[in-house]
């Protein structure tokens, strides 16, 4: 469980304290904190947010919403490993939508959750750019192409088996 | 950095970078004065990337090591446009283009042709470079390339991306030095001006306007800005200028600078490009380091700086005012104009805001003047266009064409046709705020305004090409659960407006539409063009209404028959099992997950309708064709 309930060590909250503090005087620099945040918990729970709103002199509320209005920011932990299913146009008429639907069922969760194992969590994403391999799907950096339902189950295992 | 130290660099490398622009008996003549025999080419832009092209280069380079070869030189480039094709290798002097390259077949080029003595190995090359004879020929020559005309991407592919004296010696910062030590800043608007060049974002603002504009808005503070915040899915052009030739949009910012008097530029980008963005800010540091940004660029007293933004996925960012208020730190929403940004733009000041393609452009028009830019395209729309060509279609890919190009040399030439013998049924061009170009309109010439006349819009260049198994239908729905989800919420037209648009489709594509809808639908879409905040609510409709303008007949089945003719709508389908066909394997009853199909070894076999939930899987499985989707 301990990459979905990441709470925070001291010396995460020692690097968002240097964050906060070398980037205030920057105009608009409230995204940027954010995005070095989530860098450093894997995502923003509220007490991330509130040291940020506090750092800044702003109120939660401007952090929060600025938070919930992005799509790359989130309120939830991810897994350790991120799988991201491309739905953009290219993927799309190439059947992305089925990929997606077997990534859900292999791991019985649905997109913008996490597995219960802390190992794997679901998000889909609008163009990876590599539409030259479509439909794809991303486990962290590693881009799989050309995918078909019946391929999911293996490149899981694969890293189910690296766990073991 | 003076103008004879950069001349100098330019020199130095000069022939190196020529080497690849030539092939054959010129190639090799000049190739014998770089100091190295052979130089190989290797994309690094995302899509070869994704398949594996780092580890293209590790191979090679060890390759080289272990055979003792030590003149031939190895580049990271960007994108050499035909992604479909990755990794892609590319050996000059003879332009050799290898494609989809393991480790193993690297082994087998380096000790087969990269060796003294070597000879291209054809069974490796690309299969459009080998003709019928056996011979090949240089890949420009092929009809993907053949068609294209560069100027945007002039250096993608060409140079490597993460080392400013190579794009120094293939051009870049040429313009610069043209402008900071002959030009005026009125010169280069009106150089602008004359160019006919117009905003490759979408909507084609001309480029030397907003300029003028700006220039002559009063204030000490101005601001330039990159939009490098592609979000159209499926649309990958800024992202390859960015990974293939970073310091033109550098370069280029820094003219715009001078010309309306601003000393800060900022480049929005995605960051779900990670390379992109490394590269940017490699060549940021490069070109603080070499003096082409910071204080007194080219000793010419004149002053300028870039920043990275990182973007964090919101499409509605793409918006110019949306994109300066999420600069700002906040939440990405639009705000009324007019002010326009030239007037009171970011952070309240008179600011510029082009695209990356947009700002690929400039070097290229100060180089070689407004008229010969001018005299490329058609009248009103002059230059290239860069598309992202997606789909279903052979070559996936980056391809530039001059303006005027028909759809069809497009698709049937440069894109090589419709895999699997399908048939052509549209075009969609402009992601969620364009529209479907119908196979009846395929000698359309593509230019701003004829893709206006026919209901579409030329958008960033996204163009994903359908078939007949695309619903028109389904495509609207995709487009509109998009602009839905990324609609911002402050204005009450595109909030409700896109959702209510998506609750009549999915009606429709599930089989419970009614006639009214068709009528509810276009009331709905015309407000929502009248009435929205930005342009996003604005085009939102714009799938709807061009896949109703064209594909009419196809929304009125769903409706009135219940059918869809692509086979995609799930509600309207029914897999049934011909009798005369079906050999009784049993293979599909065993397969299917609900257990709906039923009979004897032998003996035709048959699907409970109420059971079967239409996964398909029966037709995938069954080898004698005799599932039929209905």
């Amino acid at each position: 469980m301990e990459h979905c309930n990441a709470c925070g060590t001291a010396e995460q909250a020692e690097k968002l304290r240097a964050v906060i503090e070398s980037s205030r005087e920057t105009p608009g620099c409230l995204m940027h904190i954010l995005q070095e945040a989530q860098a450093i918990y894997g995502f923003l729970p509220i007490g991330v947010q509130k040291t940020i709103a506090e750092g800044l002199g702003i109120s939660l509320s401007e952090v929060y919403g600025v938070v919930t209005f992005y799509s790359q920011f989130s309120l939830k932990p991810k897994g350790k490993h991120r799988i991201s299913v491309c739905l953009g146009t290219a993927c799309y008429v190439k059947g992305s939508d089925k990929i997606l639907a077997e990534v859900e069922k292999q791991l019985g969760i649905k997109c913008g959750e996490c597995t219960e194992d802390g190992l794997f969590s679901i998000d889909s994403c609008r163009c990876v750019g590599a539409c030259g391999l479509a439909p794809v799907m991303m486990v962290g950096e590693e881009v799989y192409g050309k995918l078909e339902p019946g391929k999911i189950k293996d490149i899981l295992d694969q890293y189910r088996r690296e766990e073991q | 950095m003076t103008v004879k130290e950069l001349d100098a660099i330019r020199k130095a490398k000069e022939e190196l970078i020529q080497v690849r622009r030539t092939v054959r008996e010129q190639g090799e003549a000049l190739a014998g004065k770089t100091g190295y025999r052979k130089q190989v080419l290797v994309c690094g832009g995302t899509g070869c990337t994704s398949s594996h092209s780092m580890k293209v280069i590790a191979q090679l380079e060890q390759s080289l090591e272990e055979l003792g070869i030590h003149d031939v030189l190895v580049v990271k480039t960007g994108c050499f446009g035909l992604c479909a094709l990755g990794p892609i290798m590319i050996v000059y002097p003879e332009g050799a283009f290898y494609a989809q390259m393991t480790p193993e077949h690297v082994k087998t080029v380096a000790e087969k042709h990269l060796v003294k003595g070597g000879e291209i190995v054809k069974d490796l090359l690309y299969r459009g470079t080998v003709l019928s004879d056996g011979s090949v020929i240089p890949f420009g020559e092929t009809p993907f390339y053949k068609k294209q005309m560069r100027i945007a991407l002039r250096n993608c592919g060409v140079i490597a991306a993460e080392d400013i004296e190579e794009a120094i010696a293939a051009g870049d910062y040429a313009a610069v030095e043209k402008v900071l030590t002959s030009m005026t800043p009125d010169d280069v608007i009106n150089e602008m001006l004359a160019s006919g060049l117009r905003g490759r974002g979408g909507a084609g603002f001309p480029t030397g306007r907003k300029w003028a504009f700006a220039k002559a808005s009063q204030g000490e503070v101005k601001y330039v800005c990159c939009n490098a915040d592609e979000g159209d899915p499926g649309a990958f052009m800024d992202r390859s200028v960015l990974e293939g030739d970073p310091h033109c949009v550098l370069e280029a910012m820094t003219i715009a600078g001078y010309a309306i008097g601003a000393h800060q530029g900022y480049i929005y980008v995605r960051a779900e490009y990670p390379v992109a963005v490394h590269r940017l800010e490699i060549a940021i540091r490069q070109a603080r380091e070499y003096g082409l940004l910071g204080k007194n660029i080219l000793e010419s007293g004149f002053d300028f700086d870039i920043e990275i933004r990182l973007g964090a996925g919101a499409f509605v960012c793409g918006e110019e005012t949306a994109l300066m208020t999420s600069i700002e730190g906040h939440r990405g929403e639009p705000r009324p104009r007019p002010p326009f940004p030239a007037v009171k733009g970011l952070f309240g000041k008179p600011t510029i805001l082009n695209n990356v393609e947009t700002w690929a452009n400039i070097n290229p028009i100060i180089m070689k003047g407004a008229k010969w830019f001018s005299s490329i395209g058609t009248e009103t729309s002059s230059g290239t266009k860069v598309f992202a060509l997606g789909g279903k279609i052979t070559n996936v890919g980056l391809v530039e064409v001059p303006m005027g190009t028909t759809l069809r040399e497009i698709v049937e030439e440069i894109g090589g046709g419709i895999p699997g013998g399908k048939k052509f049924k549209a075009a969609q061009t402009g992601g969620p705020s364009g529209g479907c170009i119908p196979a009846a309109c395929i000698d359309t010439p593509i230019d701003y305004d004829s893709l206006l006349a026919i209901g579409s819009m030329m958008g960033s260049g996204g163009m994903i090409i359908l078939d007949e198994d695309d619903c028109m239908v389904d495509i609207a729905k995709f487009y509109l659960e998009f602009t839905a989800d990324e609609s911002c919420g402050k204005c009450t037209p595109c909030r409700i407006g896109t959702k209510r648009l998506l609750q009549l489709l999915t009606k429709i594509t599930e089989g419970t539409g009614e006639p009214e809808d068709i009528v509810k639908i276009e009331e709905l879409a015309s407000h929502m063009k009248q009435s929205s905040l930005c342009a996003l609510g604005q085009s939102a409709p714009n799938p709807i209404l061009s896949t109703l303008r064209y594909f009419r007949e196809e929304y009125e089945e769903h409706i009135n028959e219940k059918k869809c003719r692509a086979g995609v709508c799930k509600a309207m389908l029914n897999y049934t099992i011909l009798a005369d066909k079906c050999k009784g394997c049993t293979l599909c009853a065993r397969n299917c997950p609900v257990k709906a199909i039923s009979g004897a070894v032998k003996q035709p076999h048959v699907i409970d309708q109420s059971k079967c939930i239409k996964c398909g899987v029966c037709m995938s499985n069954c080898k004698f064709g005799a599932i039929e989707r209905r």
